[in-house]
């Protein structure tokens, strides 16, 4: 393992884990300014519970996609210098608008709406978390459209002086064709996230409070006869009287918290079904932008769609390239046995039509040989590569973001039919499915970019420059090991941290209701609501 | 003026805005085990009420002063990204400890509120203050490096190692950060809150203003005889008057006065660094020849005018509204507005409601 190979793992095991908690976090804000609004609009005390309940949750999360996110910002510049050189011209606006735009918004409106309960009047605090939702969106379109620049680089030119990449046209690079279905793909991927989260905390919630109430009904129950039959035996016991006041408070207590729980069932229902809809819309949204994303594909880097199916030979025009659902054996194109297979669908989903030609792997490495190997330009050729990515992470990352993806929306799907017309479902594949409705399209959303970014091999920018030239020059292989155990480390531990606090407030659930403060009524020695 | 100057001035610009705003929370982060400990507090009880207290005044701004930071990073990448290459690159180390100390103390203060038990408290105090004290003492540190040069080759690559950034002079611009934040921090916990711990934190601001005003004097006049600028030296100048008036104005309770004199000090002493680094961006301490400038280090003229517009557009939205924010949150806090500690027990939080 070289330096270069380091910090490829470096950048990709920091990306990814910020990429679990961007989505939630744009997911997330939209659901919790939907509930906010609605509570203003309505003044239904389950909104205010609601939207209270899941911005502690978005809270937790946004902590950690934020100092992930500053690791970002700095990664480039400290382990792909080269890189940095070669296309800050380009690459460096969108990121520094990314933090002046965005950034500025998420943060100042997100410190608003946190201490802002009864400062501020409660139009202008709702508000805030919507701003803060497009913030999240506007830090999303940036950040994607320096990304897509490395997909597809457009609006620049090669200066052979100055030996970069110098912008050209800014306005090209904001609205690159790949980022124009890119930016939808994850936008609605992320809304799969918030809906699935939603989903599943309160799915969770809702069998929880039904099976707490049923249990203390039948305890109340049994209590009322023990209290019922010490009376009568009282007059011969001692004290017999007072065990009877003790049982019976306590029967008062458990009718209580039996009615308190029972009450809160339909609070988490509604709330489950929010989110099963929002999951299946923006599934419908995810699947129709995938699949312009496919075709997109095919067009600018047609060696990532042979990649996602291993296809080795050109499928020429009217044969219909099959996508594979499953495969066995090895895909080094020599003995790849497809399980089961859907006729013509690679070629649907890369052309648009069931029997376009989809080049194969083994033509476009002669193409790519000719075009960029020959010209024996460092920046172009990589001896450790022949412009092939590494294939099974392709083909597998690729089916499983569309599979869990899809496997989410059917979750959904299912919780919608089971939650109809007033009913509270409580057998154990609810629990199942409240667990597997947020990890799903979170893990999708994982899978979708390693399949991105490693079909991209072996270019950082493609056909501009290799990812083992855009690496520092000046840091040590020693330096990049530190780095990357230290980050290794503390994402790791910090993801435990993370875990165990969201679920300790998931398990607390929403809070009863109390009327917020007006900012007329302030009292100045009154306690902050929602303070530190 | 020169594209390339205009953008020497805007990044300059940012890492003031990042040093006047962070500093003061970089401040209280420090003060943490200081102003909330032994010395001053009656018991435990007392002392954990006067630490929420504290980051009660820096909740609602603290994010957002951070993102100078991240908007100063992206601009040097935007306008000079052989500065913004050359720098994050060779700073490697430092800056590693940087991230680790911002994330710590990031989460500290955002988890821990979030449970009731002393010893999640402790750990995230811990965080805070070492999270405060490491970015404060780096970055000066850093800059100072910066300033004066550090070993570049003809390929704009650092040859140096962390053992070269640890000199005499760039440690003592980091004690002078830490010590001008310290006492930046204490103001403004004096002008946030109200009770004793109001005249405590003036009392540890005069103590920390002498120390940090003499230390200041010390770095900016060997810094002004290296490579000194007659216009350097005037901002020298109003850096110390700015830091005798805030703490004259510290001493006679005069606490917005007081905050406003630490903010100019802060602001002319990061003006005084950049002024006698332009035109350069980062010296060669190995020759002259291999500085990076503001012209060999730039971006070209055509992305430099899109970022122009969009800075100016910008920027003054950006400073409204978060001014905003601050005018929103002006009130002083006392430990009564400090609400009760959040319960995490297994019961949910509805029963405790229904048995009272
Ligand atoms: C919940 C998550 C999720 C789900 C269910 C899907 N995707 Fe996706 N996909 C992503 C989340 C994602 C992503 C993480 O957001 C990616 C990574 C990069 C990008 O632009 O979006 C992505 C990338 C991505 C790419 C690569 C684009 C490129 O490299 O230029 C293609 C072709 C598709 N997707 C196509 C699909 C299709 C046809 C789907 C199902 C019908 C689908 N995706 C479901
Ligand atoms: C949208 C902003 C993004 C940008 C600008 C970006 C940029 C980069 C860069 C510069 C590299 C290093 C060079 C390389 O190996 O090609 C890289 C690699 C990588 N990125 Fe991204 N990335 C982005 C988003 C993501 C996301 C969201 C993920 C995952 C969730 C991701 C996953 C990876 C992985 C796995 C690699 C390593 C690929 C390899 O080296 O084989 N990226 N990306
Ligand atoms: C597709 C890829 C990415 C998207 C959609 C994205 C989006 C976001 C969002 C929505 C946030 C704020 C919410 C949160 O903190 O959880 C965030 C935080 C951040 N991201 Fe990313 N990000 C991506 C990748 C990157 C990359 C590659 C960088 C590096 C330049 C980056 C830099 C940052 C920074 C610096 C923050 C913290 C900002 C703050 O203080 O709020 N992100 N990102």
């Amino acid at each position: 393992m070289d330096a270069t190979d380091l910090a490829r793992w470096q950048f990709a095991i920091t990306t990814v884990y910020h990429f679990l908690f961007v989505p939630i976090t744009i997911g997330l804000s939209f659901v919790v300014a939907v509930f906010h609004t609605q509570w203003v609009r309505t003044h239904n005390p389950d909104w205010l519970r609601l939207a209270k309940f899941f911005g502690k949750l978005f809270t937790i999360n946004f902590a950690l996609g934020l100092v992930t996110g500053i690791v970002q910002e700095f990664q480039f510049g400290m382990n792909w210098s080269a890189y940095s050189r070669f296309v800050g011209d380009i690459f460096g606006a969108p990121l520094a608008i990314e933090a002046l735009l965005a950034f500025f918004l998420e943060s100042v409106f997100l410190g608003l709406w946190i201490f802002g309960w009864g400062r501020i009047p409660e139009k202008l605090h709702a508000s805030t978390m919507w701003i803060v939702h497009v913030g999240t969106l506007l830090s999303a379109y940036f950040i994607l459209a320096a990304n897509s620049f490395m997909q597809h680089p457009v609006g620049f030119r090669f200066n052979p002086v100055s030996g970069r990449a110098e912008l050209t046209d800014f306005f090209a690079v904001l609205t690159n064709k790949v980022q124009l279905v890119t930016f939808p793909h994850v936008a609605f991927s992320a809304y799969m996230v918030g809906g699935g989260v939603l989903m599943g905390v309160a799915l969770h919630l809702m069998r929880r409070e039904s099976l707490r109430a049923s249990a203390l009904l039948r305890s109340v129950d049994g209590l009322d006869s023990t209290a019922t039959s010490d009376r009568s035996a009282g007059r011969d016991i001692d004290g017999g009287d007072s065990t009877g006041t003790t049982a019976a408070m306590t029967m008062t207590t458990q009718a209580r918290q039996a009615t308190a729980a029972r009450a809160d069932v339909p609070l988490y229902r509604k709330a489950a079904r929010i989110g099963a809809v929002l999951t299946l819309v923006a599934g419908v949204g995810v699947a129709v932008s995938g699949d312009l994303q496919g075709k997109i594909m095919t067009e600018v880097q047609p060696m990532k769609m042979a990649a996602a199916e291993a296809l080795y030979e050109t499928s020429p025009q009217g044969a219909g390239a099959p996508f594979s659902v499953l495969t066995i054996g090895s895909l080094d194109g020599q003995h790849a046995n497809a399980l089961i297979e859907i006729p013509g669908l690679l070629s649907f989903l890369g052309t648009g039509t069931w029997d376009g030609e989809v080049k194969g792997i083994n033509d476009l490495k002669a193409q790519y040989a000719a075009t960029y190997g020959a010209t024996g330009d460092p920046r172009l050729v990589d001896a450790a590569t022949d412009y092939v990515p590494n294939i099974p992470t392709t083909y597998w990352t690729f089916r499983l973001m569309i599979g869990v993806g899809m496997a989410a929306a059917g979750i959904a799907a299912l919780v919608l039919w089971t939650t109809r017309r007033g009913r509270v479902p409580t057998s154990r594949w609810v629990l199942y499915a409240a667990i597997a409705a947020p990890l799903l399209p979170v893990f999708g959303n994982s899978f979708g970019w390693i399949f991105t970014e490693v079909g991209r091999q072996p270019w950082a920018v493609f056909g501009l420059m290799t990812t083992a030239s855009g690496v520092s020059p000046s840091v040590s292989i020693g330096e990049v090991i530190t780095s990357m155990t230290v980050f290794t480390l503390l994402y790791g531990a910090l993801a435990v941290v993370e875990i165990k606090l969201f679920l300790a407030y998931v398990r607390r659930g929403a809070e009863p209701f109390e009327a917020p403060a007006t900012p007329s009524d302030e009292d100045e020695d009154a306690p902050l609501a929602f303070a530190y | 003026m020169e594209l390339t100057t205009v953008w020497f001035i805007l990044i300059g610009v940012l890492w003031t805005g990042y040093f006047v705003l962070e500093g003061f929370d970089f401040g209280v982060g420090m003060l943490f085990p200081v102003l909330g400990g032994k010395r001053y507090s009656s018991d435990a009880a007392d002392a954990e009420k006067r630490r929420r207290l504290m980051l009660n005044t820096i909740g609602p701004v603290w994010d957002g002063n951070e993102v100078w930071v991240l908007t100063a990073g992206g601009a040097t990448f935007a306008a000079f990204p052989n500065w913004y290459a050359t720098l994050f690159s060779g700073f490697y180390l430092p800056l590693l400890l940087i991230l680790v100390a911002l994330i710590l103390r990031n989460l500290g203060f955002e988890y821990r509120h979030k449970r009731p038990e002393q010893a999640w408290k402790s750990r995230w105090d811990l965080a805070i203050f070492w999270g405060s004290l490491v970015p404060a003492l780096l970055w000066g540190v850093a800059l100072t490096n910066i300033v004066r040069g550090v070993p570049i080759d003809a390929d704009m690559e650092f040859t140096g190692n962390v053992f070269t950034l640890l000199n005499p002079i760039s440690l003592l611009g980091g004690v002078v950060f830490v010590a001008l934040f310290l006492t930046h921090g204490a103001i403004f916990v004096a002008l946030k809150t109200d009770g004793p711990i109001r005249q405590e934190a003036r009392g540890i601001a005069t103590r920390t203003g002498v120390v940090a005003a003499l230390l200041a004097v010390v770095l900016l006049v060997t810094l002004g005889l290296e490579d000194g600028k007659t216009i350097s030296w005037v901002t020298t100048a109003i850096a110390a008057i700015a830091l005798l008036a805030g703490l004259g104005a510290n001493l006679r309770g005069r606490e917005g006065w007081a905050f406003a004199g630490t903010a100019v000090t802060i602001a002319m002493a990061v003006a005084t660094y950049f002024l006698i680094l332009f035109p350069n961006v980062m010296p060669s301490s190995t020759d002259a020849a291999f500085n990076l400038t503001v012209t060999n280090a730039s971006s070209t003229e055509y992305t430099l005018k899109v970022m122009t517009i969009v800075a100016l557009v910008l920027t003054p939205i950006v400073v409204l509204y978060q001014a905003w924010t601050y005018w929103i949150f002006r009130r002083r806090l006392s430990t009564a507005n400090i609400p009760a500690d959040v319960r995490l027990e297994l019961e949910p939080a509805r029963d405790e409601a229904l048995r009272s």
